[in-house]
């Protein structure tokens, strides 16, 4: 906010922006609005609510916002990201633009990347780089030497790639034919210790809460999907439940108001698709295999490799462990642990299993 | 005029006019709950959907907001529309598992139970179709109450969850919901809308002596119609 009003001000004062710029008769001027910060005014129907001070609720758009938009007036929506391209073009021309860029995608995009990453942080691209290059090349690779499992593009409702779809080039319809998107521009990366479902559970969960709750399948659809992830994290899911899913992702895409329901189901359907071994773990073994899911694991102390150093008990936030003296081995106590991890990470000497 | 086909019958329509307008002209039968004709439609039950396509490209629109277009192909009741309903009415069953409108609904479509666990099931009356707060603000002009909240917690309430200070009492909002959700009583001079948590007193007719309105509503349309002071004195039927 501060910048842009810096640079909206010398913009007045240079007479680029207001009445009469430049001596040429035209009057130009722009207003900043800031926004209540709602997930969902990303659609713009809902922003353009926002901006004539009402809730920010979308309407259905089967008049185009370039027909009636803000005030009900043709309206153009652009994202900042498109603008700031702009000036590029106009100096370097179209042609020179379109060199850059995939065939349906031209130019360049910016990602947020961010995750379990050694380089995070705002990138700009060519469209059409590879997923690959930009995690290992630009990102740097996965953190501590770890395994990477899967990248969700385009914000909470993105869709989550794994490992072989990594050669992938990056534009709008390859994203989008393999079930992500391009979206926000959100780029997180996951190692091996994500657990697919609870991921899935959590993007859900963020989604239910930023619902406008106008529309029914959007709000009760979403609530139930992630009622139905929570049973399955916690051990309570049946054979049904991936078929209701995917029902209810059906009914989601195609009937919801706004995009945030229509595509809320991604990071379901995706992960269903390329990690359903995780899935059928968790609903027919009771087994968390990325010992995430707190009801599905259990830590337990390996006798022969536990010398008593007592790290582990000084760790337990629920004294749970027991120290038994020097070079005897630690005794845990099942019912006062919450699994948090805090003894599993600490011991160096993988004393601590988890299962 | 244009010209568009709903179930294979080719029909003709005003410009403007939505596909539920004109398919209802035609007696062609397509449910609704937060549709009402003397409010702007607002697309939120979702229960109205059709498919629709123009060329190659079949997709699923509310016809209560869709406008019609030369050349539309509408079916009202395809596979996919029945199946996206049939999900829709689960839905709504789930969070109003004891309302009879729709249970009766949900029957008609040959569901008795939501897939959903038995013990996620909610009792609930209001589908947070907002027909309440819109008839209040458009056709009562007064808009005493509001949707509040978002996602799951949305509904309509009165500001700040008291007593609505702009209620007149008229009961619309009683009148127009379609799934009872709104407890409204009239006790002998006294009528209470409980889920606005107000009252007010009924006035007297000076013939017959029955409680016929509330007189908070009648000042309201008085003044909003510059009407003598007298006029409400006598009830509608002894007039």
């Amino acid at each position: 906010m501060a910048n842009i009003t810096t640079a909206l001000n010398q913009a007045q004062q240079l007479g680029l922006l207001g009445g009469n710029v430049l001596g040429s008769g035209f009057n130009f001027n722009v207003q900043i609005t800031r926004g209540g910060g709602a997930f969902v005014c990303g659609e713009s129907t809902a922003l353009m609510a926002s901006l004539e001070g009402k809730v920010g609720e979308p309407r259905a758009k089967y008049v185009h916002t370039v027909e009636r938009g803000l005030w009900d007036r043709p309206s153009n929506l652009n994202n900042v990201e498109t603008w700031a391209n702009v000036p590029v073009i106009i100096n370097k021309g179209a042609d020179w633009y379109r060199t850059l860029g995939t065939d349906s995608s031209k130019g360049t995009k910016i990602f947020s990347l961010v995750g379990k990453i050694n380089n995070t942080g705002l990138v700009e691209v060519p469209m059409g780089i590879t997923l690959r290059e930009i995690i290992y090349d630009i990102g740097g690779g996965i953190r501590e030497g770890k395994k990477f499992k899967a990248v969700q593009t385009g914000g909470p409702s993105g869709g989550c790639l794994p490992e072989s779809l990594l050669d992938l080039p990056v534009d709008f319809d390859e994203l989008t034919k393999v079930g992500s998107m391009m979206g926000s521009g959100g780029m997180i990366v996951m190692d091996e210790t994500t657990c697919m479902v609870d991921i899935a559970k959590y993007f859900l969960t963020f989604l239910e809460e930023e619902s406008c709750g106008k529309c029914v399948p959007c709000r009760e659809g979403i609530k139930r999907m992630r009622q139905i992830l929570d049973d399955i994290t916690e051990g309570k899911g049946n054979e049904e439940d991936i078929d209701l899913l995917e029902r209810l992702s059906v009914t989601l895409i195609d009937s919801s108001l706004c995009a945030l329901g229509s595509t809320a189901p991604n990071p379901v359907i995706t992960t269903i698709r390329y990690f359903k071994d995780e899935y059928e773990a968790h609903i027919k073994e009771k087994r968390c295999p990325a010992g995430v899911c707190k009801a599905l694991i259990h830590y337990y102390i390996t006798n022969e490799k536990c010398p008593g150093c007592g790290l582990c008990v000084k760790a337990c936030p629920q004294e749970a462990i027991t120290f038994m003296g020097k070079k005897k081995p630690v005794i845990l106590d099942e019912s006062k642990c919450i699994k948090c991890g805090a003894c599993y990470d600490v011991c160096k000497l993988e004393a601590i299993g988890r299962r | 005029m244009v010209t568009l086909t709903i179930n294979g019958l080719e029909l003709q329509a005003e410009e403007g006019q939505t596909i539920l307008q004109v398919a209802r002209e035609n007696g062609i039968d397509i449910p609704t709950l937060c549709h009402n004709e003397a409010i702007e439609p607002y697309g939120a039950c979702r229960m109205c959907i059709v498919e629709i396509s123009k060329g190659k490209r079949a997709r699923i629109v509310t016809s209560c907001l869709y406008p019609v277009e030369e050349g539309l192909v509408v079916k009202t009741d395809s596979p996919r529309v029945i199946s996206n309903r049939k999900m829709i009415l689960e839905l709504l069953l789930a969070r109003c598992s004891k309302n009879k409108v729709i249970r009766e609904l949900a029957s008609q479509t040959g569901i008795e139970q939501p897939s959903f666990k038995s013990e996620d099931l909610e009792d609930n009356d209001c589908i947070v179709c907002g027909l309440c707060v819109r008839a209040c603000e458009q056709i009562v002009g007064v808009s005493a109450i509001s949707l509040v909240n978002r996602g799951i917690t949305k509904e309509p309430a009165s500001p700040f969850l008291g007593p609505a200070a702009d209620c007149i009492g008229c009961g619309s909002c009683y009148y127009v919901c379609p799934t009872g959700a709104i407890k409204m009583e009239d006790r002998k001079d006294t009528r209470i809308i409980y889920n606005w948590k107000v009252e007010f007193k009924l006035k007297e007719c000076k013939v017959c002596g029955n409680y016929w309105a509330p007189e908070k509503q009648l000042e309201y349309i008085r003044k909003k119609w510059n009407l003598a002071e007298d006029f409400f004195d006598i009830c509608p039927t002894c007039k």
